[in-house]
């Protein structure tokens, strides 16, 4: 399989910014785990690696440095919680229970019915409106569990 | 608290304060007008940051002009030169800069114009941390309508200044903050910091001379520029310049983002500005700026916020990120989870590092769950001795060491308690949420 041309035309935009075109890796690993699927399958190592010359562990070895990177598979949304010290400070120890309690997904988990991956991160820089969680990549701040309840039911299908 | 002028976080008040438009209505752009037109040379603008006394607001304080004047003499050393622009923003407690770069994009692009300008740089990169979208896209945002008016890119204003600013996007790392991880990862590598020297001035971005700033700092130009060096010298105490942004989270009633003039005391932020600390509970303890610096008793909130005050009592400015602990929280679990974060973010490089990381987060998690052993404590003041300072490739492990070797200094008698009786005689009190606010 190739990588799709709507995205070898945008990489082949994304590498111009740069001297030297291997800069664009860490960009493309996020445009191809925002439209391929939600994580980074071996065949995108491989794709990305033919697109940038590289040899596919090279891949391999930079997206599984960075936490934002998924190795494998996840449910349909992805929900991070900050279990960092101003999060920890004002509750997120609750927020995470409460939040596994409404998805049924344990901590570094996916439910049962494939709809939610739970995941601890550090801190997010949403400190100030502590505790917070990322859901598909928006910021939720401030939380009660309420707003959890409100959130995340709202996502169920 | 008497009262003062503010300049940052102004504009951020005004309607749609990110879009051009309101940002020219605020008078931007005015300061590249000024550099371009009047017109100032590189050395001038320079000249006018070291003035400013202005220090970076990255963490380190170093002092920005004198940073931008270690970039090589273009007439000896013709290699092309690049700005990197710090927005990975992960010091624990720390949340300023996404301010800056979602609610005033383009104070930022004028500030990196400027500083490319001064160094003689034909580029800028804007880290940012990938979590940070709504920064990245309104950073992308105000790049794009400057560039439609001539602001960013060839011939900048109708002179012969050209310039890029790119957006980058990181993926979630500590370590690419420190400014040579930074430089790997911009690469497309993995975030390994690079031993100095050769220091970025020397061999930075893509192996050329690099100036890597924060955000918050690269923000203060504009304004430094317009109303000149010496105004900002003249506000702030003795080293320490200008208005920063204090970050403050934790157990206060109001936690925020606010702009204050150094010279505050902490105990004015936190009464004063944050509405003093929840459930009307007493301090115990508290960071004046990040997990990274050494916690300071609850019983110094008079000390003044400024880079040499806080040596007075061991402790340092770093992000000017307040956390504020309550009396009913205990030190072993808020030290737990800050030994944990360095654990996860070493990249691994260094002995020291990776294997010290893994022992503090360790030996404070048993501490912390009950299961501590006779001379743990001890062994951890050994164990952060050995980390630090200077024994690694960056600073990291310092970070880690740092706030260890302060909970050991000001709280040993309590987490040797927890050893003793096997378990927190600070019981953890549930945050219940539900309902609140
Ligand atoms: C582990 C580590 C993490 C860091 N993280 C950041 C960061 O997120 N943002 C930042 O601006 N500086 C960070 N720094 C400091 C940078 O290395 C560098 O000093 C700073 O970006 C320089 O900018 P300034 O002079 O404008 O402060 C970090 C340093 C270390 C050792
Ligand atoms: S000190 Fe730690 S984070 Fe820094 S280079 Fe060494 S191992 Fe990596
Ligand atoms: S500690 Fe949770 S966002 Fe910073």
């Amino acid at each position: 399989m190739a990588l799709p041309q709507k995205l070898v035309s945008e990489f082949d935009q994304l590498v111009k910014k740069y001297p030297d075109r291997k800069s664009g890796l860490i960009p493309a690993l996020h445009r191809c785990q925002e439209e391929l699927g939600g994580w980074i399958s071996p065949q995108i190592m491989e794709d990305l690696a033919a697109y940038f010359g590289l040899e596919p562990v090279e891949v391999y070895g930079v997206a599984s440095f960075y936490p934002m990177f998924r190795m494998r598979p996840v449910g349909k949304h992805f929900v991070s919680v900050c279990h960092n010290i101003s999060c920890e400070l004002r509750g997120a120890t609750e927020i995470l229970e409460h939040v596994c309690k409404v998805t049924g997904a344990k901590p570094y988990g996916t439910s049962a019915d494939g709809q939610f991956t739970v995941w601890p991160v550090e801190c997010q820089g949403a400190c100030a409106n502590a505790p917070m969680i990322d859901v598909d990549g928006v910021y939720h701040e401030d939380l009660t569990n309420a707003k959890v309840d409100a959130l995340l039911g709202g996502l169920k299908k | 608290m008497k009262p003062f002028p503010t300049w940052l976080l102004d504009r951020t008040k005004n309607k749609d304060s990110h879009t051009l438009a309101a940002y020219e209505k605020a008078g931007g752009y005015q300061a590249l007008a000024t550099v371009l037109k009047k017109p100032m040379s590189p050395a001038d603008v320079i000249q006018e940051m070291k003035v400013s006394e202005l220090r970076g607001r990255g963490g380190a304080g170093f002092p920005s002009g004198m940073k931008w004047s270690f970039m090589p003499d273009p007439a000896k050393d013709p290699r092309p030169r690049y700005l990197a622009i710090n927005a990975d923003e992960s010091e624990p407690g720390t949340c300023k800069d996404r301010v800056l770069m979602e609610q005033d994009p383009h104070g930022l692009i004028e500030g990196a114009l400027i500083a490319c300008y001064a160094i003689r740089a034909q580029a800028a990169y804007i880290y940012v941390r990938g979590e940070y979208r709504k920064s990245y896209d309104r950073c992308q945002a105000a790049i794009d309508e400057a560039r439609k008016k001539g602001l960013v890119g060839k011939n900048v204003l109708g002179t012969d200044f050209s310039c890029e600013v790119h957006m980058h996007k990181g993926a979630g790392a500590y370590i690419c903050g420190e400014e040579t991880g930074l430089m790997e990862s911009l690469e497309g590598k993995r975030g390994h910091p690079r031993p100095k020297p050769p220091f970025p001035a020397m061999f930075g971005l893509w192996g050329q001379p690099t100036t890597v700033n924060n955000v918050e700092t690269i923000f203060n130009v504009p304004f430094i520029v317009t109303r000149g060096g010496a105004w900002h010298a003249s506000i702030g105490t003795k080293g320490s310049k200008g208005n920063f942004l204090c970050g403050i989270s934790g157990h206060v009633n109001r936690p925020g983002v606010y702009e204050l003039p150094f010279g505050v005391t902490a105990r004015e932020i936190v009464d004063e500005v944050a509405g003093g600390v929840w459930k009307n509970r007493k301090c115990k303890a508290w960071f004046p700026g990040g997990s990274s610096c050494s916690l300071v008793k609850g019983e110094d909130l008079d000390v003044v916020l400024d880079h040499d005050s806080l040596k007075t009592k061991g402790s340092s400015l770093g992000t000017a990120a307040m956390i504020i602990i309550d009396d009913h929280t205990s030190i072993a679990r808020v030290m737990e989870i800050i030994a944990r974060f360095y654990d996860h973010e070493s990249c691994g490089q260094c002995s020291q590092c990776r294997e010290g990381t893994q022992w503090l987060a360790q030996i404070f998690h048993r501490i912390a769950t009950g299961h501590g052993l006779p001379g743990d404590v001890d062994a951890l003041d050994a164990l952060a001795k050995g980390m630090a300072p200077g024994k690694t490739i960056c600073a990291l492990s310092d970070a880690a060491a740092i706030p260890a070797l302060s909970a050991v200094r000001l709280f040993r008698d309590e987490l040797e308690e927890c050893v003793r009786q096997k378990q927190d005689p600070i019981p953890y009190q549930r945050v219940e949420y539900a309902g609140a606010h």
